[in-house]
């Protein structure tokens, strides 16, 4: 009995190997991400290991986290999904009822943890949008539009309420990336783009001072440059100084000097183009488009309609993440917290990316399983 | 097909709109990185120079350096304005949570002026909250191990040190060097705001003032990486260091500067030395004086009221802008000027009857000796001072060409020496009386004019420029009391070219030696008789005596049983008489006459500058170098 258990460790051994759970080359890509992470961020922190060591840990137990949900068939995450998205938003109204944090309201504080609920609603709002249309007949119809706007509202509405506009966006854009995948007719897709256009005058009273004075700023940073402007002006300054090849690592003065607010987490894109220059940061935006690619080559890939769009659904808002991210850093786009995918400082965006990855990796393990 | 009907799920077709639909997504995707990647470019290749720019201004502080004050010495180095090494307290209000509490607690450990406090807040409104700004100046040693101990109590105070300016010889020099003090807003319009950008203290008055140019030298700057709080991180290469100002070497003999200054014994009054051949002032006293080193770094406001408030006046630098009644040291003036323009020859006589009248007028103008002096000629005129013959002279010059003479040897006009706030003192003129008091001139007052009383106002730089006028036969050399300028430590300090000398007043000899045979009748037999005894040189002097309250006055009935009070005594001297060396003035602003109070000070300024020993070397040396040519002379 002993020899037949220790047989069939050998062989799952094996199997693992020849078959991993995981896809390589998308594997590579995120450890050289992660690598580069960690190394900005010791500049960035002035060579401060505390720092650097916090990160490389959540960084262990995200990939921990990814390896594990890894081994999840897609099949069992289809049928959690409606749970884990009712628990999601469950902690949401929590969040709204008894969460802390400076100002807003984002933190839930477990005694033994203190996390966004909102980063959970990263992952289980593409599963809830993919489990939904799955069951429906694609293309979408109005009707099955419909659900799924409430769907991505009552999240995206608490969470905006927080307030947190910018996650609640981001959440917003990856349910939203579900729905365009599934094969939404381009002319619904210009009459909602339309719609949203039109809503934007009315969306802007319901925003609060600080969040129109972001927008504002955008438009004339230098009306108040040390103020409202400082943080665009300081970090257009980093990423200007930094010109073709860069300062150098650690040669990054606007971070060590602290002109650049904010360099370990928000605008920690700042910092690398500073030190690396143009060539640093179309080679790290290269390898972006490449983890991107692969993402959606596995989205391609899936054998169910579930596993493609959320697979798609995660892949496209990691792309978010990037563009909003560079384009606040750069002045393109107002201040919003977005940090760069497993570079900025902070544990929940590592951990919930990480355990998307995983989503990701359980899907490509699973391509050539049928599924019911 | 109605849509509650649950359809059928076209699988394959799904999968083939997905994939389109995923190409569509990635075509977005790259278009928008590339995008992304075009603002980068933008950013950092199109405007990185806007960008180094701005990146580098934030963090680099160009900080000016000060230069370090040149020195200034005596004419034989001995150091009259130092720098030395002191500490201050400087407080950077931006690290300061409580002012006022802090101030306060401060205050238990290092003494505070409610003065330091107040110029502290109010070099504060100034500057910016992350610059320090002293507090206070000059701490001892022992308030620096204090503070050392509760340093930790007082973020945002720190001990700096600094050099200070230091006048080791105090008050003795007060008045010639001057003094430093704290730039003020006089100061900052008057100076180059670039060249004094890391300077505190500037030149206020005496040499340190006038020279200023000179001493306070070339500042540097040195570049400093700031964060964005403005704190120094470190100091980057690419500065340029401060070049120090000029040492200055005074014509002043210290020696002979402090034997006139003890000679005076507190009285007040002012003393000129100067070398007639060259117009080197050699010692230039006015008592009483002050201590300028409080001055630096900010007396004390009730001193200074103390000093202000003083009746003899110890801030008036006397020899500078002193004004007195020149009596009758004007006499050898006079009498040149009557020689020169044709109206006296020296053996002219007068008679001396005791009183004087101009005809047809009543009024009596006296001789000091009740009953006269007799019959004088020229040189007995000068030596006894008899006023009846410089009254009759004036009246024949008459007051036109007195006050023109007058001009020729300085009077009315600041002698143009280096120093500021000279004053002209007042020579009397038809002219000056009719803008002065728009009244007529009268024949009296050209009488009394030739005694030098009246409206005569002269200062003691400008008796002692005629009379070195008079001791170099008539050549004015303008007086100057910069001699050498040293720049760089290392270097020999170098002679400065003294004013050239103007042509001389004096067309004919004889007069100048009429003048001079009369001055040394004045200290051989005369007035100042006994002066010259033990002196190796033969002395040519006048002494005078001016009345300073006019008789009329109540002032002088109140004062008129005290003649020391009562008159303004001066003397006048050059030696050797034939060729002069040294002139001397000696103004008292209160004392018996000019022999008796005035005289001994110049004598003892006499010894201290060609001392017996020194006269008796060059007498040696000259006998050697006689016998020389003696056998010479005897071998052919």
């Amino acid at each position: 009995m002993f020899d037949e258990l220790i047989a069939n460790l050998r062989y799952r051994l094996i199997a693992s190997l020849r078959k991993p759970r995981f896809d390589l080359p998308l594997l590579c890509g995120l450890l050289l991400l992660m690598g580069v992470g960690l190394a900005t961020l010791y500049s960035a922190s002035d060579l401060d290991r505390g720092t650097v060591g916090a990160q490389a840990l959540r960084f262990a137990l995200g990939f921990a986290l990814m390896l594990l949900i890894a081994r999840v068939s897609p099949l069992m995450l289809r049928n959690w999904t409606p749970w884990l998205y009712a628990g999601s938003v469950l902690l949401l109204v929590a969040v709204a009822l008894l969460g802390e944090g400076r100002g807003a309201h984002r933190w839930l504080d477990l005694g033994f943890v203190r996390f966004q609920p909102s980063e959970m609603l990263k992952l289980t709002m593409p599963m809830m949008v993919a489990w939904y249309l799955n069951g429906r007949p694609l293309p979408p119809g109005w009707i099955t539009l419909g659900v799924v706007g409430v769907l991505i509202l009552i999240p995206v509405g608490l969470i905006a309420e927080q307030p947190d506009l910018g996650t609640a966006l981001l959440i917003a854009a990856s349910g939203a990336f579900g729905v365009f995948l599934s094969g939404l007719a381009w002319w619904r897709i210009g009459a909602l783009l339309g719609a949203f256009a039109a809503a934007i005058p009315v969306g802007w009273h319901f925003l609060h001072d600080y969040q129109r004075n972001r927008v504002l700023t955008l438009l004339d940073p230098e009306a108040d440059p040390l103020g409202n402007g400082w943080h665009i002006i300081q970090s257009q300054i980093a990423v200007g100084s930094g010109g073709l090849w860069g300062k150098g690592w650690h040669h990054a003065t606007q971070s060590r000097l602290d002109f650049l607010p904010e360099h370990t987490t928000d605008f920690i894109f700042s910092v690398f183009a500073e030190e690396w220059g143009l060539i640093g940061v179309l080679l790290l935006l290269a390898l972006y488009a490449f983890i991107i690619a692969r993402c959606l080559w596995i989205a391609a890939n899936a054998k169910d309609t579930y596993a493609r769009l959320l697979s798609g659904a995660i892949s496209m808002a990691l792309f978010v993440y990037v563009i909003v991210n560079g384009g606040m850093i750069t002045g393109l786009l107002p201040v919003v917290g977005v940090p760069l995918p497993l570079v900025s400082y902070g544990g929940t965006s590592a951990v919930s990316l990480l355990a998307g990855f995983g989503v990701l990796m359980s899907i490509h393990a699973h391509r050539k399983l049928l599924i019911a | 097909m109605a849509s509650w009907l649950r359809p059928l799920k076209d699988t394959r077709l799904e999968a083939l709109v997905f994939r389109r639909r995923a190409l569509a997504g990635f075509l977005i995707i790259g278009a928008s990185l590339v995008a992304l990647g075009a603002r980068f470019a933008w950013l950092q290749v199109s405007r990185h120079d806007e960008f180094s720019l701005r990146s580098d201004s934030n963090r680099i502080v160009t900080r000016p350096l000060a230069p370090g004050r040149g020195l200034i010495y005596d004419r034989k180095g001995v150091l009259l304005a130092d720098n030395v090494a002191a500490f201050r307290l400087e407080v950077t209000p931006e690290q300061v949570k409580d002012m006022d509490k802090m101030l306060a607690a401060l205050r238990d450990v290092v003494p505070l002026s409610d003065d330091d406090v107040a110029r502290f807040n109010a070099l504060r409104r100034n500057k910016h909250s992350y610059q320090s700004v002293p507090l206070r100046l000059k701490l001892s040693e022992e308030e620096i191990a204090r503070f050392a101990v509760n340093r930790w109590a007082f973020p945002g105070v720190d001990v700096v040190p600094y050099l200070t300016r230091s006048y080791p010889l105090g008050q003795e020099f007060a008045h010639v060097v001057g003094y430093v003090g704290r730039m003020d807003e006089g100061d900052l319009a008057r100076l180059d705001k670039g060249d004094y950008a890391g300077t505190t203290h500037a030149g206020k008055t005496g040499i340190e003032r006038y020279y200023e140019d000179r001493l306070h030298g070339e500042p540097g700057y040195e570049q400093v990486e700031v964060n964005a709080d403005h704190r120094p991180m470190r100091v980057l290469e690419g500065g340029v260091a401060p070049q120090p100002g000029e040492n200055l070497y005074l014509t002043i003999d210290a020696h002979l500067q402090e034997v006139a200054e003890a000679a005076f014994e507190g009285r007040a009054g002012a003393a000129m030395a100067v070398d007639p051949r060259n117009g080197e002032v050699l010692a230039m006293v006015s008592v009483p004086s002050f201590d300028p080193n409080p001055f630096v770094n900010g007396i004390a406001s009730a001193d200074y009221a103390a000093l202000l408030n003083d009746p003899d006046k110890p801030l008036l630098n006397r020899a500078l802008r002193g004004g007195y009644a020149p009596g009758s040291t004007m006499k050898p003036f006079m009498a040149l000027g009557g020689l020169e323009l044709g109206l006296r020859k020296p053996e002219d006589t007068v008679l001396s009857v005791g009183e004087f009248h101009i005809p047809g007028q009543s009024r009596a103008y006296r001789d000091d000796k009740r009953g006269g002096h007799g019959r004088v000629d020229l040189v007995q005129a000068i030596a006894q001072s008899v006023n009846t013959y410089f009254y009759s002279l004036a009246l024949d010059m008459g007051i036109d060409r007195l006050s023109t003479f007058m001009t020729k040897l300085g009077f009315g006009k600041p002698t143009g020496i280096d120093l500021v706030g000279e004053s002209g003192g007042v020579l009397p003129s038809q002219e000056w009386k009719r803008g002065r008091f728009n009244e007529p001139w009268y024949p009296g007052e050209t009488v009394i004019a030739g005694i030098g009383q009246g409206y005569w106002v002269v200062t003691p730089l400008q008796l002692v420029q005629a009379t070195a006028i008079v001791a170099d036969q008539g050549v004015p050399h303008p007086l100057h009391l910069l001699r050498a300028v040293q720049s760089g430590i290392d270097s020999k300090p170098k002679l400065v070219d003294p004013p050239a000398a103007k042509p001389s007043v004096i067309k004919n000899p004889a007069d100048w030696r009429a003048v001079q045979q009369g001055m040394i009748a004045v200290v051989a037999s005369g007035t100042a008789r006994g002066l010259n005894d033990r002196f190796p040189y033969v002395i040519a002097g006048k002494t005078g005596t001016a009345e300073r309250y006019s008789r009329t006055t109540e002032e002088w009935t109140m004062i008129s049983s005290s003649p020391i009070e009562r008159h303004q005594v001066l003397f006048e001297a050059f030696t050797p008489a034939d060729d002069a060396r040294i002139a001397v003035i000696v103004a008292l602003e209160a004392g018996r006459s000019g022999a008796h109070d005035a005289a001994p000070i110049a004598r003892k300024m006499l010894d201290a500058w060609l001392p017996i020993d020194q006269a008796e070397q060059e007498r040696r040396a000259a006998e050697t170098s006689g016998d020389a040519s003696a056998a010479n002379a005897g071998q052919p």
